[in-house]
Parts: structure tokens; C-alpha cells; sequence
């Protein structure tokens, strides 16, 4: 195991076992479930994850499952899998490689084995490797018998078998029995890691309320494989991963999904406005709008509409009439959604537009992640149509920024295209649960009266005539009396919107719809720098999920006792105000993106710096290890003096 | 005079900002005059255009309806007909071709205290909005839809629509248009609306009727208003405009009253032998089997069936209201569902925050 404190700390664990176990304490592993579609290898993963994170580990995720939701049974396109980092310590990733491999069967297998590193340790179901199952994946010999996974600790277990045998008094079917397989496989993972049982009987019993037999028979399943562990002679160590040092308070495991929902519900009371979201069901955005399905208590409105243009189009509507509007989709539904932004740009009216990125272009790669959308969210639409783009960088950090992005929208009455993707999305972290009563104060002001005069001296109302320190044009709803007004796409004339097709007129239009958005940047802050030695010549610059992995890379950089700067960008438009002028303070800028280059091309379009891009589109987040590479030898190639290799390995 | 009842706005910012306002401007004044509803706004049609008729029936109309002008919305898409809302002093929001029914079924469904109106011409509603058209229809939100049918796409300069003849000659279809026409109305009772209707812009009182029908039914309301486009397609209902011929042709929908047309009520409507109707010679029939025009027919194939007596050259169409029956409307159901979990479930954002397994790290 690449771990740096092994040491056996005690050698039994006090029950009366019929021979002795030693206890392993670790400071982090990572263990990956792989299996069929149909396996359950997603909930397993999750209900480790919640265990781990009630034990108070700090942890990331990466749920890999295909986009079919039910390939052939047991072939390789039908392999789903969830890969889990904990540690004793504050981890960034989900790990770049697996130091346990769980394989249901010879597909999880085949498609995982190379990313198990040597000795690593598999653990198979044996039971599936039949000649069927082999053959269904070009296996011409099981490997568990000839020598093939000899550099691996191999440990076949009969999972099925044992899981059959724990349910044989449960009145289940052998077919219905089997599918407990997935719970047996996280009691003997929950004895071997030292996990909390509670919660996942307390799970078990609250999912299946209307089925208790089905709850009796996984619960059963869950405590047989935790009792074969104990006295099975087949795993002789159990590890420790002692809790995090964490900051203190409440703490909760949430995905990227999650968060954001919740940051909208949060937007929505904090600004005092209901939430309208218009959604069409797209993977991996469509868990936003189920989750915000739930919350019609907090005066949310979620209207499932009949395709992309419909959801943004409502939500405008909404927002016209006073409204949070909020729209969440995936790539191919930006696509769609253009037209309307531009409407939304030229009316001036608050609007969150949620596009949690998959794989493109098209179809694409619907269940993995990559941020290839940010030039779309920058510039896919007809017109000079600028609108503020925002990324979170963490699962749990999609909270704040989904409350970012309202307050901008709320701000300054403008569109604001929130990316996130597909990683963060379903990803999941543990989250301190902030006081609401600390949460951003969102109130607005609608219009309420009349802002100017006509010629002859009546009252009236212009509907753009903006506030002159955000250029923000006023809100003012229907039913306010007085206040009735009529916008649309049509060019506007200055102040009093109505339509105008001056050539002047647009020039300045033009130039205030840009010079609003650029205004933001009074508003959020100086660049976020990491750079703890303070004397680094080298940055490394990203946006949005490569937070964690570039976070993990540049701290194997420091520990090899060289210096590194880390900027994250939150707001990738506006940029702020003086990322310029922090970009020319390094010798080499570095910009490792999962995408062909987007946001460097912006930087050094903006910025006349000499970005260096580092680019990937595997589908999956970056390998910490493999920046770390790539930055080291920017970093020695930049101060001639190549140092000692990272003496602490893989660990972050 | 009130005959359409409105919501209240959901208590928050968007009551306060409404109460602000009547503080400033006084009381809510529900007695308007057409003049009330213009604007300062030059009005562009082309001199003769129908839209300009229907404007003013509009203008004329919607006082009797005893709504304050700000808490009336005009949404429109694109096209002539969708410049409608900059000459009504109400709210107003020119929007995106075809997508007008979406962004007011999002305000609809979020302001039960609004009436709200969209206006669309024949390509916005059935080209390119065709989608939004019948998802409109049959989620039955509390909007009114006047669809503008000059039967060509005026703004873009006189190509063919999807409510053109086939065979119709344009400037995209030099040899005569190829495609099958849609009947809106069939189109509408197909995607099972609530209420449909039909009208001419020039017949100000048959007009005025079908908008007051349409006002006061609860829920989606589509009204086909046949509009003349004299640049383009100038004459498409000459048929039916001119008295003889239009008498000949119109088949006038009165509920609870048999369907008698043509001159001396020479022709009638009788059911045919599959269960639809066909046109017959009143005195060749026995008065009984004379259809009684029901508009509140739950099943809509009897509404459909009207419908499909006309033909692309307009012959026998029917004027008035086709269907209007009562239905839950979405945003009621919506709005009840938000009362439904907050009786159950009070909003609680601490606890909601907090929700599932958490833990804490102590101090
Ligand atoms: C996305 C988009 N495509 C095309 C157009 C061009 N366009 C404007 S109006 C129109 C047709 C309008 O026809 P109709 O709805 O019948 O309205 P009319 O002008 O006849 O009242 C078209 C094609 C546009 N404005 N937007
Ligand atoms: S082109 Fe036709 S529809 Fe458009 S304004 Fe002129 S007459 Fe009216
Ligand atoms: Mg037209």
C-alpha cells in the first residue's frame, strides 16, 4: 500500500475470534468498486462514502458509470464503478489510482485491473468467473487460476455464494437473494476499514419501508460480510484510518448536485424572491431538478418543461415577473438555450443558467466530465451578448457559487452562466454546514415609482436608465401600478427603452451591456493565490474542478521543496481586476485544463501573457501525479536546478 | 363589470414593491377607456393591415374585463402581429420567434394575480413555436393565446406558412408550395386544449365575443383570428368577408343553437354515419338531426370534427367558439402543491442545510 506510517498498532481486536487479526493503521487508501450496471456498485459506494464521512475522514469521490442504464450484463461497456479517497488528513482528489480494487466480475476486472498499481490489493467474486462470464470478455483462462495476477495480493472470495448461503432462511428467491451481493460486499469493506454500521442499517431500513423483507434480507446480507470478515482466515488485517483534523462544527457529505441545489433554495430565501426553474432532464444536471422538485416548501416552482428553449424561456418569464429564474441543463442544452441568453442579455433581467458540462461535442460523453464549454458560455450567441460566467471548484463549493451567481444576477439584472461539470456534479465531499444566518443578504429593491420626467414635466418610468455605480437597469414587475413597460429583443433606446435602430444609439447600448458586465469585477475581489513560500516563479492557473487535482500537484511540488503558486479562478467573466498584473509576476504561467486550451486562449488574448497550455479530455478529472510531472519540469526546465524527486510518493 | 377574477401575488418583495406603488399612485383603477390602453408609441403596421383592426377591438375590449392595465402582460414572439404589446400601455415583452407561450406560461404559473396574453402570428405559433404551441395547450396554464392567421410570414416578406394553401405561390415557392397546410383549430383540439376559438379581424362583434369567452375560461385559450396581410396575401378571406359569399361559407357557432348557415339557412350540419359531421341541405333533412352546437362537450372529437368540415379554400369554416370546458388549470395545481408542502413542511433553511447523516467536530 503507498502509504508513507504503516505500523501495526495492536493485534487483536478483542473479540473471541478463532485466531489473531492485526489492526493496520494507514493515513489514507483509496478503494475502488467496480461491477456490472446492475450490481448496485453506485449505492454501495455511496453508503461507504456516507460511513466514511460520519466517521469523520476527510474524503472525495468519483462515481464512473456508463451512460446505458443497462448494458448486456457482464461485458465491459457495462462496468460501473466508484472510486473513494479517505484519509486522516485534508485530501484534494479522489486518488489517482485505486490501492484496493473490488471486482464483481470478470468485466470489473478486465476493465480496471491497469489502473490497479502492483500489489495493490483485488478482491474478486469469484463466484461470477465462470466460463460464460469469461468468455463474454475475451478472457480464454480465468486468471484466477492461471498466474496472470501473481504482482497483485489477489483475495477470491465467493461473494455470491456466501451471500446465498446468509439469505438462505429469508424466503427470498436465489435470483432476488443475489442481489444482496453489493451489501455482503460493504459489510466485509465496513469490517475491514473500521467503518459505523448505524447509518447503513438505519439506510437499509428507511429505503426499503415498504418492502421488509427486502430490508431484513440486505441488512442481513451487510452484517454476514462484516461477520466473515472477522472470522474469515482470508483477510488477516483490518486497517485504521483515524478521523481528519477538520475546523470545528456540523458537518455533512454532499455532491456537486446537491450543493447546488441547496445554494439555489438558499438564493431563494435570502433574496426573499420563489424560485422558478425551468429544466428539460439532461445527464448529469436532471439531479438538480429533482432535488429542487423536493423543496416547494421554500416557495420553489420547478416546471419540467418540453425541451431547453421552453425551460429558459419560463424561467425568463418568471423573472420578468419578479422571480428568482433559474434554468439547468447540461452542454446540448446551452446549445439550444442561446437565443434566449441573448434575449436575456438584452432585457437586462436576473437569470442563473446551470450547465454542468459533460463530454462533447453533440451527444458526446453524457456521463463524463470535461469544462470544454467555456468559450460557449463566453461567447456562443449571436451579438456582442456578454454575460458573467462563475465555476465552482468542489462539490461542496457548488453551494457558494450557485449563491454567486444569483447575487450577481440579482446585482445587476443580467444572465449569469454558472459551470459546473459532470466530476463535481456527482462527486461528493464532506461540507461544514454554514449558519444561514451568515449566508450572502440577497434583498432587492423593485421598482416603484417613477425615475424620471417627460419634457412636460410628468412623472415616468424608464426602464433603462441604470444605477450608476453597477449600471444595472431597474426591475420593475407587472402589477406595480405606474411602472407598465414593454421589452423585447429590438435594440433599446438609452433610458427609455423604447425600440431603437440609431446607429449611435446601438454603439453605446452595445458598449453599456459590456461595460456592465466588466463592472463586476468591482465587486468580487483580488485573484485567489496560493503560493505558501512566497517566492514562486512558476503559477499554475485553472478554473472549476481541476481545483483538486491541481491543489494535489502543486503540494507534491512543495514537498519536494520547490515553490509553486496556485491560482483558482471563480469568476471567469469578469476575470479580476488584477489577474493581469499576478500572471506577469511569474516567469511561467501553466494552465492544465480539460479542454483543448479554452481558458489560456482567453488569457493570453487578454493579457498578452505566455500561458502555457496543458490540455486533456480523458473524460476524467486529472491524475494529481501526472501534473505534478508536468509542473516540475516546467519549474526545473525555468531555474536550471532540477531538486530530488518528491520523497513522499503518492501521498497528498 | 369584473368578470375575470385574479390572484393575489405571493406575499414578499413582489406584494411590497405592488403596495409601494399604490402608495405613490393611489388606488387601482379598473375603469379604463380604450385610449387608456395606447401607448406613445408609432405604430407600424402597414396602412390596411388587419392587425390594426384587431388592435382596436382589443383596446375597445379589454376595459369590460375590469383589470387594472398594470397587472395585464402582452407576451409576443417575432413577426408583425408579435409588434402588438409596444402599442398596449400594459406590460409587455416582445420576445424570440415561437417562444412566447413558454416564457408566459413561466410568468403565468408564477403570478396568479396577472392576466396574462400572448400574441402570435401563424408561423411564431405553428412553425417554429409549434412545440411550445400544444405543450401550452395541453398543460392548460391560465393564458390567452391570439393567434394572428394572415396565412403567409408578413415580416420576412411574403414566403409561404404553414397555414398556406398548397400550391401557394411565394417568393420561396416559385412553382407553387409543396407541404399540407395545418388547421390551427384542429391542430389546438388535437393537443386537447380547453378552449378554441375563431374569429375575423374585420368582424369587430364576432370578435369581441370570442375574446370575452376566451377572458373568462380558466385556462389556456386559443383564439385563431383570421388577419388580413394586404402587402403579402392580401384578399385570404375574401371568401368569407364578402357578404354573399361569407354567408355562404361561415358557419356561425352558437351554443345551445343548431348549426343553420348559408343564405335563408339553406345549409346545416348533420352527424354522418362514422360519428363526424357533413354538410347538408337543410331541407333535406329532418330538423332533429340538425346538430345543436355544444361547446362544453367534454369528449373534444365532436369540437375536431367541426374543425375538419373547412377546407384550405375555406369553405364551410366555422366562426366562433369551437370548445370551452372547464379544467384544473396549471398554475392553480402548481400553486397548490407549493401550499401542500409548506402546510406539511414548514421552510426551514437551518434544517434543510442540514439534512441527512451529519456529524461535528468539536472545538
Ligand atoms: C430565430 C429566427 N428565425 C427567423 C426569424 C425571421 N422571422 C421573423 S418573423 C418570421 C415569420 C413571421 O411569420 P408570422 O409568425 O406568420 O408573423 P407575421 O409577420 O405574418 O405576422 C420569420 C421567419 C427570426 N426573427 N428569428
Ligand atoms: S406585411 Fe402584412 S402583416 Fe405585416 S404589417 Fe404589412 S400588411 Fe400587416
Ligand atoms: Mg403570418
Amino acid at each position: 500500500m503507498t502509504t508513507t506510517d504503516q505500523s501495526v498498532v495492536a493485534s487483536t481486536t478483542g473479540s473471541p475470534v478463532p485466531f489473531v487479526k492485526s489492526v493496520v493503521e494507514l493515513d489514507r487508501v483509496v478503494i475502488r468498486l467496480a461491477g456490472d450496471s446492475g450490481d448496485g456498485m453506485q449505492l454501495t459506494g455511496n453508503r461507504f462514502t456516507s460511513e466514511t464521512a460520519s466517521f469523520g475522514n476527510d474524503l472525495s469521490t468519483l462515481p464512473n458509470f456508463p451512460a446505458e442504464i443497462r448494458a448486456p450484463t457482464g461485458t465491459l461497456p457495462g462496468v460501473s464503478s466508484f472510486q473513494l479517497h479517505f484519509a486522516d488528513h485534508d485530501i484534494m482528489t479522489p486518488g489517482d489510482a485505486p490501492d484496493v480494487l473490488v471486482a464483481m466480475n470478470p468485466a470489473a476486472l478486465k476493465a480496471n485491473l491497469s489502473d490497479l498499481p502492483g500489489g495493490g490489493l483485488l478482491i474478486v467474486d469469484a463466484d461470477e468467473f465462470t466460463p460464460r462470464n469469461l468468455a463474454k470478455v475475451g478472457y480464454a483462462t480465468n486468471p484466477l487460476e492461471d498466474d496472470s495476477l501473481q504482482g497483485w495480493q489477489l483475495v477470491n472470495v465467493p461473494l455470491t455464494t456466501l451471500t446465498l448461503e446468509a439469505l438462505a432462511d429469508s424466503g427470498l428467491g436465489k435470483k432476488e437473494a443475489e442481489r444482496s451481493k453489493n451489501m455482503f460486499t460493504l459489510g466485509l469493506l465496513s469490517w475491514m476499514y473500521h467503518r459505523p454500521t448505524e447509518g447503513t442499517v438505519r439506510f437499509l431500513e428507511r429505503q426499503f419501508r415498504r418492502k421488509p423483507q427486502i430490508a431484513a434480507a440486505n441488512i442481513a446480507a451487510f452484517r454476514a460480510g462484516y461477520n466473515y470478515g472477522e472470522t474469515t482466515e482470508a483477510f488477516a488485517v483490518s486497517y485504521e484510518i483515524k478521523p481528519a483534523p477538520m475546523a470545528p462544527g456540523r458537518y455533512r457529505n454532499i455532491s456537486g448536485n446537491q450543493a447546488l441545489a441547496l445554494g439555489i433554495v438558499a438564493a431563494g430565501q435570502r433574496s426573499g424572491l420563489p424560485v422558478f426553474l425551468g429544466a428539460y432532464p439532461i445527464t448529469p444536471a436532471s439531479d438538480i431538478l429533482h432535488e429542487l422538485s423536493r423543496h416547494k416548501s421554500f416557495g420553489v416552482r420547478t416546471f419540467q418543461a418540453e425541451d431547453e428553449i421552453a425551460g429558459i424561456a419560463s424561467a425568463i418569464g418568471a423573472s420578468f415577473g419578479g422571480a428568482l429564474g433559474v434554468t439547468t441543463t447540461s452542454g446540448p442544452g446551452v446549445s439550444l438555450k442561446s437565443e434566449a441568453l441573448g434575449l436575456a442579455v438584452m432585457t437586462e433581467l436576473p437569470l442563473v443558467v446551470v450547465d454542468v458540462q459533460r463530454g462533447g461535442p453533440s451527444t458526446g460523453l453524457p456521463t463524463k466530465t470535461e469544462q470544454s464549454d467555456l468559450l460557449q458560455a463566453m461567447f456562443g450567441r449571436n451579438g456582442e451578448a456578454p454575460l458573467p460566467v462563475v465555476a465552482p471548484r468542489s462539490p461542496a463549493d457548488c453551494f457558494d457559487a450557485a449563491l454567486e451567481a444569483a447575487r450577481i444576477a440579482l446585482t445587476y439584472r443580467t444572465p449569469v452562466m454558472l459551470l459546473s461539470d459532470g466530476y463535481l456534479a456527482n462527486g461528493a465531499e464532506p461540507w461544514q454546514i454554514p449558519d444561514t444566518e451568515e449566508l450572502p443578504d440577497l434583498r432587492v429593491e423593485f421598482a416603484s415609482e417613477p425615475n424620471a420626467t417627460t419634457a412636460d414635466g410628468t412623472p415616468e418610468f424608464q426602464p433603462y436608465l441604470r444605477d450608476p455605480e453597477t449600471l444595472a437597469r431597474p426591475w420593475a414587475i407587472p402589477g406595480t401600478s405606474g411602472m407598465q413597460h414593454r421589452i423585447g429583443g429590438l435594440e433599446k433606446a438609452d433610458k427609455t427603452g423604447n425600440i431603437s435602430y440609431d446607429p449611435a444609439n446601438h454603439d453605446l447600448m452595445t458598449r453599456l451591456r459590456q461595460a456592465k458586465v466588466d463592472g463586476i469585477a468591482a465587486s468580487i475581489g483580488p485573484t485567489d493565490v496560493d503560493d505558501p513560500d512566497g517566492d514562486a516563479s512558476v503559477a499554475v492557473i485553472g478554473w472549476g474542478s481541476t481545483y483538486g487535482p491541481i491543489g494535489a500537484a502543486c503540494r507534491r511540488i512543495r514537498r519536494s521543496g520547490r515553490s509553486v503558486a496556485q491560482i483558482h479562478l471563480r469568476h471567469l467573466n469578469p476575470f479580476p481586476a488584477d489577474l493581469g498584473e499576478v500572471l506577469r509576476r511569474y516567469d511561467r504561467v501553466i494552465c492544465p485544463e480539460m479542454n483543448l486550451g479554452q481558458l489560456s486562449m482567453l488569457l493570453r488574448a487578454k493579457y498578452l501573457v505566455d500561458v502555457q497550455s496543458h490540455t486533456q479530455v480523458r473524460g476524467l478529472p486529472f491524475r494529481a501525479a501526472e501534473l505534478a510531472a508536468v509542473v516540475q519540469d516546467v519549474i526545473d526546465s525555468t531555474s536550471g536546478a532540477p531538486l530530488a524527486a518528491d520523497p513522499n510518493g503518492g501521498a497528498e | 363589470m369584473t368578470t375575470v377574477e385574479l390572484g393575489m401575488p405571493a406575499e414578499g418583495p413582489i406584494a411590497d414593491a405592488i403596495a409601494r406603488s399604490l402608495e405613490t399612485q393611489g388606488e387601482k383603477r379598473a375603469e379604463l377607456k380604450a385610449k387608456d390602453l395606447k401607448t406613445d408609441q408609432e405604430v407600424r403596421w402597414c396602412p390596411g393591415c388587419g392587425d390594426y383592426v384587431i388592435l382596436n377591438a382589443v383596446q375597445s375590449f379589454l376595459p369590460s374585463l375590469g383589470i387594472a392595465r398594470e397587472d395585464m402582460v402582452i407576451v409576443s414572439g417575432i413577426g408583425c402581429s408579435s409588434r402588438f404589446p409596444y402599442y398596449m400601455n400594459t406590460y409587455g415583452m416582445h420576445s424570440i420567434h415561437g417562444r412566447a407561450p413558454a416564457i408566459a406560461t413561466g410568468l403565468a404559473a408564477s403570478r396568479p394575480d396577472l392576466s396574462v396574453w400572448v400574441v402570435t402570428g401563424d408561423g411564431d405559433a405553428l412553425s417554429i413555436g409549434g412545440n411550445h404551441l400544444i405543450h401550452t395547450l395541453r398543460r392548460n396554464v391560465n393564458l390567452k393565446i391570439l393567434l394572428f392567421n394572415n396565412r403567409i410570414y408578413g415580416l420576412t416578406k411574403g414566403q409561404y406558412s404553414p397555414t398556406s394553401e398548397v400550391g401557394k405561390v411565394t417568393k420561396s415557392t416559385p412553382m407553387g408550395s409543396l407541404d399540407h397546410p395545418f388547421n390551427p383549430v384542429s391542430l389546438a383540439l388535437g393537443a386537447d386544449a380547453t378552449f378554441v376559438g375563431r374569429a375575423m379581424d374585420s368582424d369587430r362583434k364576432g370578435l369581441t365575443e370570442v375574446l370575452r369567452q376566451a377572458a373568462e375560461h380558466q385556462g389556456t385559450a386559443l383564439v385563431e383570428i383570421y388577419q388580413n396581410c394586404n402587402i403579402f396575401n392580401d384578399g385570404a378571406f375574401d371568401l368569407l368577408k364578402d357578404p354573399t359569399t361569407g354567408v355562404q361559407w361561415s358557419i356561425p357557432l352558437v351554443h345551445g343553437k343548431p348549426l343553420v348557415f348559408g343564405p335563408d339557412g339553406a345549409s346545416c350540419v348533420v352527424r354522418d354515419e362514422f360519428g363526424g359531421l357533413r354538410i347538408a341541405e337543410t331541407d333535406q333533412v329532418d330538423a332533429d338531426d340538425i346538430v345543436v352546437h355544444d361547446a362544453t362537450r367534454e369528449d373534444p372529437s365532436y369540437a375536431f370534427a367541426l374543425s375538419r368540415l373547412s377546407s384550405q379554400d375555406l369553405r364551410y369554416t366555422p366562426m366562433g367558439v369551437f370548445r370551452s370546458v372547464p379544467k384544473p388549470t396549471y398554475d392553480k395545481m402548481m400553486a397548490d402543491q407549493v401550499e401542500e408542502a409548506r402546510t406539511s413542511s414548514p421552510a426551514d433553511l437551518g434544517a434543510l442545510l442540514a439534512g441527512g447523516d451529519t456529524w461535528t467536530v468539536p472545538a
